[in-house]
């Protein structure tokens, strides 16, 4: 779960990490209030899950009321890289000197937690990496010890940060790699990591990403799920406990087990279709799941027609069948259906459909014919 | 032969007594594998249809003689679980709950690579060595025994790739799901390692997914170290940036970790690619002659 940059810092603050004093604010008001209270200048930010908020106009500053009104006018409702800007951060605006950056992050082929340090800060991190990579430094850290002092010292000198900040850099860092054990996180950036006018070091922006599995023990964090970033289908299929990602074809996806619904999107796509999405209706799966399944395919419009590539192991495909056909009776689905069924109980779960006898759905017996026949259809529809 | 888990295999169960532990324990014992204890805390004394439960690994070691553990206890409880096992002595733990926090995942791991036991997942189907022993999930049904040794980051989609192979005739040495999780205990590597070892393989199957880079590590591995002939089959070549794909491992972040690399890395070190599962059976064909 990626926080916005207000929510990050929430947690920043939780943690000593120090920030800018700010104000989160949804409508021109309350920013306009906010500003007022943090007193000018301050700094307007879009809130947005998407990098590249400044060079689209979503941070401003503000001299006076009259600016802070205006800005918080365009901002809120703008449209940065299809995220519509529904909630803003209002900052007291700090005097820059100098940017750093600086992160924690979770290193898959090491398995251990890394941090990071950089003189070079408030721009594209790849890029650094790419023009400059000795800019950046990074060190492992053992998860069972935690950053210890030296991991510090060693990247602040390392990456040849001014040397008068080097110790609350180096305490900076300790505070993130904390917040990052301690909220769960597999995520913590400062970028920029600033250096005032007046030699204070403060997190100017913050991202932070929080497992999904660990949000069972941070309740607070869990509230803060941004639920206007996820669409329609999204949010359905995780009320009804279903795992769904939105893709931008036409052909409507079910199957069980997360690789053979990725393995059933390249097939489709192989075929030359275009999958509508992702979804995993999870092993074991019952009648009732596989009819809420359909509900969720069925609420993109741009789906013409479905497929529904089952290998049983746990899952039975009886059940699968039965799911389908009070899928057709609830919902009365007007777009063809492709439904290979293989593995346990497969001849009682086409048996079941070829009774159901219902109209517009086609059995097939392999995974790359079922995929070829649902391209077909999708393209006939289309 | 066979890798992993075989008729010396004694294995205990922790969370027997929940519901999707007692079905598969049973499912396991039926195959033929000698599930010779479980543990649920506080349970100490039951048994599960003969089985007899205990309420530590320490107990059910000490009584039983138990070599292997599999684990089927919730997220929230699940890392204390492996950790118990591995005091507890034992040598191979596999681990079938999903949803762990990644962070419990890494200080299990940081901990057991300092000792000798080996972990199999977590979020994996667990292992099966057909006609010999089955630990876990998968459908036993649709194996029999053969010379190719499958390993794979997700569990339906082994099936729907065993199954390919089996309607072409082969068979399987062991099949190893390592799991979809950011940190598996074991990698494609460690298992590669096992079957060129195991004189009943003759030839490596391995499954990938979009995420990480541990396809990349294993044809690097392959390249320098392993003799028997190796195909891949890489899943998420359509999947999104930035969007987890079912598995909490299966993301690709930014331009890393996508399946377009991952295949391109198999194939310069000299590791045919299945574009589909149809196709790696194919491929197996070519390798090992026609069976049926």
């Amino acid at each position: 779960m990626d926080l916005l940059e207000y929510q990050g810092k929430q947690l920043f603050a939780k943690h000593g990490v120090p920030v800018p004093d700010g104000r989160p604010a949804t409508t021109v008001p309350e920013a306009v209030e906010a500003a007022e209270e943090l007193d000018y200048p301050v700094v307007i930010k879009a809130q947005v899950q998407i990098g590249g908020r400044g060079k689209a106009g979503g941070i401003k500053l503000a001299k006076g009321r009259a600016e802070a009104q205006e800005h918080a006018t365009a901002i809120l409702g703008m449209d940065i890289r299809g995220f519509t800007v529904q909630q803003l951060y209002v900052e007291r605006a700090s005097e820059i000197d100098e940017e750093y950056y600086a992160a924690v992050v979770f290193d898959r082929s090491a398995k251990k937690p890394m941090a990071m340090l950089s003189r070079m800060g408030g721009m594209d991190v790849e890029e650094v990496a790419e023009t400059d990579p000795e800019a950046m430094r990074m060190l492992h850290v053992d998860p069972l010890l935690g950053l210890q002092d030296f991991h510090g010292r060693r990247l602040a000198f390392e990456s040849g940060i001014a040397q008068d900040v080097v110790r609350p850099v180096g305490a900076m860092l300790a505070k993130l790699y904390d917040l990052f054990v301690r909220e769960d996180a597999t995520l913590v950036e400062v970028n920029p990591l600033l250096v005032t006018k007046g030699r204070e070091v403060v997190a100017l922006d913050a991202k932070v990403t929080v497992d999904d599995n660990a949000l069972f023990r941070h309740p607070d964090v869990a509230e803060m799920r941004d639920l206007s970033a996820e669409d329609l289908q999204e949010r359905m299929a995780k009320e009804r406990g279903l795992t769904y990602v939105k893709l931008d074809g036409n052909v409507g996806i079910l199957g069980n087990g997360a690789g053979l619904v990725m393995s059933t999107l390249d097939v489709v796509a192989q075929a030359g279709g275009r999958p509508a999405n992702f979804l995993d209706a999870g092993g074991g799966s019952k009648a009732e799941a596989i009819t809420s399944a359909v509900e969720v395919i069925l609420s993109d419009d741009k789906v013409n027609a479905v497929l529904f590539n089952i290998f049983g192991g746990i899952t039975r495909c009886d059940e699968v069948a039965r799911g389908l056909i009070e899928a057709f009776e609830q919902i009365k689905p007007d777009v063809p259906f492709v439904v290979r069924l293989d593995g346990t109980n497969d001849k009682e779960g086409r048996a079941l459909l070829a009774e159901a006898n219902l109209s517009n759905v086609h059995t097939e017996a392999t995974m790359l014919g079922a995929a070829e026949k649902v391209v077909e259809l999708a393209g006939a529809a289309a | 032969m066979a890798i992993l888990v075989d008729t010396e295999t004694r294995l205990v169960v922790s969370g027997i007594t929940g519901r999707e532990g007692t079905f598969h324990s049973l499912r396991n014992r039926d195959y033929g594998t000698n599930v010779v204890a479980g543990v649920t805390p506080g349970k100490g004394g039951q048994d599960v249809d003969g089985i007899p439960v205990f309420n530590t690994v320490h107990e059910a070691v000490e009584r039983t003689g138990a070599n292997t553990a599999m684990v089927f206890v919730p997220p929230r409880f699940a890392a204390d679980s492996i950790l118990e096992a591995e005091d507890a002595g034992i040598g191979l733990i596999i681990t079938i709950t999903e949803g762990i926090p990644a962070h419990d995942e890494l200080r299990v791991y940081s901990h057991l690579k300092r000792g000798t036991s080996r972990l199999v997942g977590p979020n994996c189907p667990g292992i099966l060595s057909p006609g010999k022993a089955n630990v876990g999930i998968i459908p036993a049904q649709f194996f029999k025994e053969g010379n190719v040794g499958l390993v794979s980051r997700s569990g339906t989609l082994t099936y729907q790739i065993g199954n390919e192979l089996a309607q072409r005739g082969f068979g399987n040495s062991t099949i190893v799901g390592i799991g979809g999780d950011p940190v598996p205990g074991s990698s494609f590597i460690d298992m590669i390692e096992q079957f060129e070892a195991d004189p009943q393989t003759e030839l490596i199957v391995i499954c990938g997914e979009i995420g990480g880079s541990a396809e990349e590590e294993a044809a690097g591995y392959i390249a320098a170290n392993v003799s028997k002939p190796v195909l891949a089959y890489i899943a998420g070549f359509t999947a999104p940036p930035g969007k987890t794909m079912g598995h909490a491992g299966a993301i690709v972040s930014g331009s890393k970790g996508t399946a377009a690399a991952k295949a391109e890395a198999l194939e310069a070190k000299g590791v045919r690619v299945g574009r589909n599962p149809t196709q790696v059976s194919e491929l197996a064909v070519e390798v090992l002659g026609t069976r049926v």
